[in-house]
């Protein structure tokens, strides 16, 4: 590994984890699309701010960015609040207009210089290490490493200041508003951290990926657990995993960074998704075929139970019956028998089924409930 | 530039003759079919949409090698139905809601798109700069041949909606009913998005991936506070879209430099702030006017009720009073005077005297009738 690509999976893991810790909660408050607002949005002010400073590199450029995104939440709570759209049209009224106001002030004032929509749409991670960091004419390291370390402790420093009321506005609002936790400073802060980390990121990674590191690892981890505190911790994990991973594919494919992160982050939610115990596809297929199995049995015993010890048992308990009375096709009627033998539900005397009294005691406590 | 030389190149000028058509075209279907999407709350399935379709456009490309619009169409239009899909699979089969959905596959079929285009880049003589006008849209080169396929597509798209009218309205609405009708829901939710996914593949060669989902939130969400009826929102809908695409087509054109998109997306945004603020029921400004007069209403009809209360303990309903005591009765802390000369120019107050003041003949009937109404309440 060259020292750039160090510093590269270095600033990829940082912004994987600045990203995934905000992204948990905007998952869990159910507006994750706010951070694609967000994320389109602070082109104006980006724009804005370097039409004024001249500078790509100032710092006012963030701040600007970060106070677009707050405008952006701000508009779409006014918007909302009017009661005259939802609140997912209000998003998709307000976002557009702040980005279609910066695209139009690039071309008309900025076209010249390094400033164009693809670069903060898609993002150029190859090129952060080229940026350094020089303090007293000594290089210290990416610039974008320290930015975005630092953006990370904030997020880090937020959340673990406010742990409980994030908590708890998050799962109850009602009752934080009651307990007078005032949830609306805390929506405001949490929007602030969701802008901050936003700009910060994307001039390393673009902002199409800012969403999917914002919310891809947090709707994996939420797959597979129930509890906050790990729901961060796997968020932060599976953010780096697939930061670092699809800097390796894109390196060793030569495409691009940012949208081989994306696919790589893409590619972890669909194995959890398959795979993850509680809640995945498959668990839940298996669960489902079980249900059909247990069911199948139960309705058997049901069925011979029924017509124990009486005169049409004879006719009933029949295996090639079953098809008739329970609709059952006759090869899935087969197996069910043969499920019910090998479990000792039933035995087979002369093509009549008998219960045992294990299938005798399942059938009663199935009628019960 | 005078009017009438706008008109002439409208029809004349060949270049603004086809991006005008297109836009109208996007205009008027994305304005309509958007309408469901808003009504539905799918609003920013649009933009999911639009983001999706970059795999398909640039997968289009690499297994044919054609740029045909036609094969990019059919490649967005592919990508965004198996986005939508992915979505909607989500919602209903994990805890995620709908906006973590949306945001996780647009991002990342967004990213795997973009991994495909760096693909076809490295590609000898791809000549792939095609493909970039659909990340931000470029109106002007648009062609007929654009203009015709988006003309068919979309015209299929909204003959759809008129044969399947009555099924839609029901989803947009009450699916719990149309599922207990025994409507198939779920063929009549995928053939509905599937012409929302027509709708947005068809526009984003003209505004882009990023703009497209205004063109289907915006022009639904200005006609909702026009109309309450699903008939007058779709044709309302669509003629914004419709309006907004023309007239920032035109707009750039004339200006150097004003890139058509965003244009686009400003003025139908221009239609929706006039509608949230002038629309006749809906509306903020009729809505605070209908606000402040019912207010002053209640502050007179109080007065009338305080004078004629006055006169029934006076045993002379037209016992005069200085506006010093009806301030003390007031309930509100309003401008009494302002009211009583309000009530004076209805001729249900007189003046008699310096600032004394007593109800007239038909001011008593009205107080009558409003203390009546008060008893009959309470």
């Amino acid at each position: 590994m060259t020292p750039a690509q160090i510093e590269i999976q270095l600033i990829a893991a940082v912004v994987a984890v600045a990203c995934a810790l905000p992204g948990v909660f905007l998952i869990l408050r159910r507006t994750a699309m706010m951070s694609d607002a967000i994320s389109h949005a602070i082109l104006l002010g980006i724009v804005l701010a370097f039409l004024v400073t001249e500078d790509l590199t100032s710092p006012f450029l963030i701040v600007a960015a970060a106070m677009t995104g707050l405008l952006t939440v701000l508009l779409v709570e006014i918007l909302h609040k009017t009661r005259l759209v939802k609140e997912d049209a209000a998003i998709g009224l307000v976002f557009p207009v702040l980005f279609s106001i910066g695209v139009i002030l690039i071309a008309r004032f900025a076209g010249s210089v390094h400033l164009d929509t693809d670069a903060v749409l898609l993002g150029e991670l190859a090129f952060a290490p080229f940026n350094r960091f020089v303090v007293f004419g000594v290089d210290i390291g990416p610039r974008s490493l320290y930015l975005m370390g630092g953006i990370l402790l904030i997020n880090l420093a937020f959340i673990l200041l406010f742990f409980k009321e994030l908590k708890l506005s998050t799962f109850d609002a009602g009752l934080a508003a009651s307990l007078g936790f005032m949830p609306w400073i805390l929506h405001y802060g949490l929007m602030s951290l969701v802008s901050v980390t936003a700009v910060g990121a994307f001039d390393a990674v673009g902002s199409i990926l800012v969403v999917a590191l914002m919310i891809g690892p947090p709707s994996a981890a939420y797959l597979l657990t129930e509890r906050l505190s790990t729901m961060l911790l796997l968020s932060a994990l599976m953010g780096m995993v697939g930061a670092i991973s699809g800097f390796w594919i894109a390196h060793w494919a030569d495409i691009s960074i940012a949208g081989s992160m994306a696919t790589m982050i893409g590619v972890i939610f669909i194995l959890v998704y398959l795979l993850s115990p509680g809640r995945g596809l498959l668990a839940s297929v298996r669960r489902r075929v079980r249900q059909k199995w247990e069911f199948a049995l139960a309705m058997l015993v049901i069925h011979l139970s029924q017509h124990e010890h009486q005169p049409e048992a004879v006719n009933e308990c029949r295996a090639d019956h079953l098809t008739e009375h329970i609709r059952w096709n006759a090869k899935f009627a087969q197996q069910v028998v043969r499920l019910a033998k090998h479990r000792n539900l039933i035995d087979e005397t002369d093509g009549r089924l008998n219960l045992t009294s294990n299938g005798r005691s399942l059938a009663a406590r199935k009628v019960v409930g | 530039m005078e009017i009438t030389e706008v008109l002439y190149n409208l029809v004349f000028d060949y270049t603004l003759r086809t991006v005008a058509m297109g836009s109208a075209i996007l205009g008027i279907v994305s304005g309509a079919l958007g309408v469901f999407a808003v009504l539905r709350r799918q609003s920013l399935l649009g933009d999911s949409v639009s983001h999706t379709a970059l795999p398909g456009i640039a997968l289009a490309f690499l297994l044919t090698g054609s740029k045909a619009p036609l094969v990019m169409i059919i490649g967005a239009a592919v990508a965004g139905w198996i986005g939508t899909l992915f979505v909607l699979h989500i919602i209903n089969n994990t805890p995620i809601k709908a906006d973590g959905a949306l945001g996780m596959i647009l991002s990342v079929f967004f990213g795997f798109g973009l991994v495909l285009l760096t693909l076809i880049q490295k590609m000898p003589n791809s000549r792939q700069a095609g493909l970039e006008k659909f990340l931000f849209g470029q109106a002007s080169a648009l062609m007929v041949q654009d203009v015709v396929i988006m003309a068919i597509l979309g015209g299929l798209s909204l003959l759809l909606v008129a044969i399947l009218w009555k099924e839609f309205k029901m989803l947009s609405f009450d699916p719990e009913y149309a599922v207990s009708l025994g409507f198939p829901t779920r063929t009549i939710t995928i053939i509905l998005t599937t012409i929302l996914v027509i709708a947005v593949v068809i526009g984003l060669q003209t505004v882009g991936v990023v703009l497209m989902s205004a063109m289907i939130v915006a022009p639904a969400s200005a006609a909702r506070q026009w109309t309450d009826r699903l008939g007058v929102m779709v044709v309302l809908s669509g003629l914004f879209g419709a309006l907004a695409g023309v007239s920032g087509a035109v707009i750039s054109s004339l200006t150097a430099k004003l890139p058509t998109g965003p244009t686009i997306v400003l003025c139908i945004s221009a239609i929706v702030v006039i509608s949230i603020l002038f629309a006749p029921n809906r509306g903020l400004v009729m809505r605070a006017a209908r606000n402040y007069m019912n207010r002053q209403r209640l502050i007179t009809d109080a007065i009338l009720l305080d004078l004629f209360e006055l006169g029934i303990q006076h045993h002379d309903p037209h016992y005069a009073h200085p506006s010093s005591t009806l301030k003390v009765m007031s309930i509100t802390r309003g401008n009494i005077e302002r009211s009583l000369h309000n009530l004076q120019e209805h001729d249900f107050v007189q003046e008699i005297g310096e600032d004394n003041w007593a109800l007239t003949e038909s001011g008593v009937r009205k107080a009558a009738i409003l203390a009546n109404r008060m008893e009959e309440k309470s």
